[in-house]
């Protein structure tokens, strides 16, 4: 079960392109991935013979759309493991999907002198959204440490999970160090106190093979963009009976049953955090990228990821790199964050550019971690299934170039 | 216009301020400290102003950042001193006008700092080699506050 990425790397157009007049070595789909032909032609599909609004008109046309809005909403709720497609909210992206909890959910039970429970490497999509309603409700927001590896501290969950931990929302695969938390164990420490977990699957969803079940989540979040679909798709994923109490987040259009000029009632779930018109088109495409990623098969993705991550610290500790986070490659994903001594990262990626290697280099959306690694700035690589051994050659090759310049 | 390859641009001009930064430490007593950052890339500039007279006497900066930021505000440095607060003034202007591309720079007025120009190409760099400049514009602003 297996697939060679240089076949795979054909469905991607964007590698018939180069960058400066070199072959396009793209090596940051953790930021955002590329698109194969089969997701961008299912849009040009919807566009061309199936584009009508969804739910609300009394036609075939509306009735083809609906199907293939709802087909791609199955699909999702398929790829993450949950037995309805009633707990799929369509939403812009992973941000929109914490913030939607944020305003919903921890509005009506997050209070004064409660405590919302992150990590020290989550991104600031999962960090900004807690330190305003901490800001609003006067609950306390915590930082569960990491460890010199990278890895959390899940020995001092004890003292970080208390009576007064209301919501634990922490990300499944860190998009700075890679690391894969162990969710279910901090899940049940929560569960326990009977706090609700929201996890940050915008990193993992297009990497590794997970069910919400066996992470016992009670919200998880991810986005189209970086699993192959486009932007402005993404998914908030919520326990049925949870999304049945919770109030709406948007009002307008769609999202209501029974209007009268002063009052309203809502519509079922999902459809009730729906308001407006969806982005319908970006939501058939992220139906077809999860199609895409299900052909390959996610233990394939993840086999290869793997192997490119263990050539790539290989080649980057031969070099003198310093490497961030866990070296075990069952603990952690093709995300690879590195230094090179002397030379700032946004030197070495404007260096690298030349060379036509796209990779990350700053703080990644992530600077309270930074400051705990002790650095400003990182440079980072992220792995997919187009990339190759050769990508990573190029890459070695240009990061030495750099090292060559300041020397 | 003068065509300057980004290798160049580091080995002629960039590296020999980043080895050897000008005026770089704390300046005390000082007029003025500000301290800013590029929430791009996290890089971090304090820098202190000493005035007499309407004029800039003294300049020093601290900081951490890529190679632009830190030589193109060690050129700064060094290009402002002595300078009056009017000078100064247009000095930076004309830098950041050049970093817009919407002047050629002129070498007569600049000097070396017109080597500058070939961040141009790299629009996300522009930023960095702008950060001192900036910096140095709100901080002649607080020094006139200051002495009105």
């Amino acid at each position: 079960m297996s697939f060679d990425p240089s076949v795979v790397r054909k469905d991607f157009p964007i590698f018939e392109t180069e960058a400066r007049g070199k072959r396009l070595v793209y090596l940051d789909s953790a930021n955002t991935s590329q698109k194969p032909r089969q997701v961008l032609e299912r849009i040009q599909l919807f566009y061309e013979t199936e584009n009508a609004n969804v739910h609300r008109a009394v036609y075939e046309l509306s009735e083809k759309a609906t199907a293939a809005y709802e087909g791609a909403r199955a699909a999702c709720a398929r790829f993450i493991g949950s037995e309805s497609a009633r707990s799929i909210v369509f939403t812009r992206g992973t941000t929109e999907s914490i913030n939607v909890i944020r305003f919903t959910w921890a509005r009506e039970n997050v209070r004064e002198g409660d405590e919302v429970l992150i990590t020290e490497m989550e991104h600031h999509s999962n960090l900004i959204p807690w330190q305003l309603l901490a800001g609003e409700t006067g609950a306390t927001l915590r930082h569960l440490p990491i460890g010199d590896d990278g890895r959390l501290r899940l020995d001092l969950l004890e003292d970080y999970i208390t009576d007064r931990t209301k919501l634990v929302s922490l990300s499944l695969m860190s998009n700075v160090l890679g690391t894969i938390n162990p969710v279910r164990a901090v899940a049940d420490a929560a569960h326990a106190v009977g706090a609700k977990v929201l996890v940050d699957a915008a990193q993992a969803a297009p990497h590794l093979s997970f069910d919400v079940n066996d992470l016992d989540a009670d919200f998880l979040a991810y986005s189209s963009h970086k699993m192959c679909g486009p932007t402005g798709a993404g998914v908030l994923y919520g326990r049925e009976e949870l999304l049945e109490e919770m109030p709406p987040f948007h009002g307008g259009g769609e999202m209501i049953r029974e209007v009268w000029a002063d009052r309203a009632t809502w519509n079922e779930i999902p459809y009730k955090f729906e308001a407006g018109t969806p982005n319908l088109a970006q939501a058939v495409g992220m139906g077809a990228a999860v199609e895409y990623l299900e052909t390959l098969g996610m233990d394939a993705v993840r086999e290869h990821e793997m192997e490119l991550t263990a050539y790539a610290l290989e080649r980057l500790a031969g070099i003198g790199a310093t490497i961030y986070g866990s070296r075990d490659l069952s603990q952690r994903g093709g995300v690879v964050s590195f230094n090179l001594d002397g030379v700032h990262p946004h030197d070495m990626s404007t260096i690298v550019d030349q060379e036509g290697v796209c990779i990350r280099a700053g703080h990644h959306c992530a600077q309270p971690l930074m400051r705990r690694l002790g650095v400003p700035a990182t440079a980072r690589a992220s792995f997919y299934i187009y990339n190759t051994t050769e990508d990573v050659d190029v890459l070695i090759d240009a990061v030495e170039k750099s090292k060559g310049w300041f020397a | 216009m003068v065509r300057v390859s980004l290798e160049d641009l580091y080995k002629e001009v960039i590296l020999d301020h980043y080895r050897d930064p000008r005026n770089k430490g704390r300046l005390d007593p000082h007029d003025v400290l500000l301290e800013r950052n590029n929430p791009l890339c996290g890089d971090e500039i304090e820098l202190f102003l000493k005035f007499d007279d309407g004029e800039l006497e003294a300049i020093s900066f601290d900081g951490k950042g890529c190679s632009i930021s830190l030589a193109s505000t060690s050129m700064m440095t060094e290009k402002v001193k002595g300078l009056s607060v009017e000078q100064a003034r247009e000095v930076t202007e004309s830098i950041k006008r050049m970093m817009a591309g919407e002047e050629d720079g002129d070498p007569d007025a600049l000097g070396d700092l017109v080597s500058l120009k070939g961040v141009v190409k790299y629009p996300v760099r522009i930023k960095c080699a702008l950060l001192g400049w900036n910096t140095l514009l709100e901080g002649l602003a607080e020094g006139q506050e200051d002495s009105a």
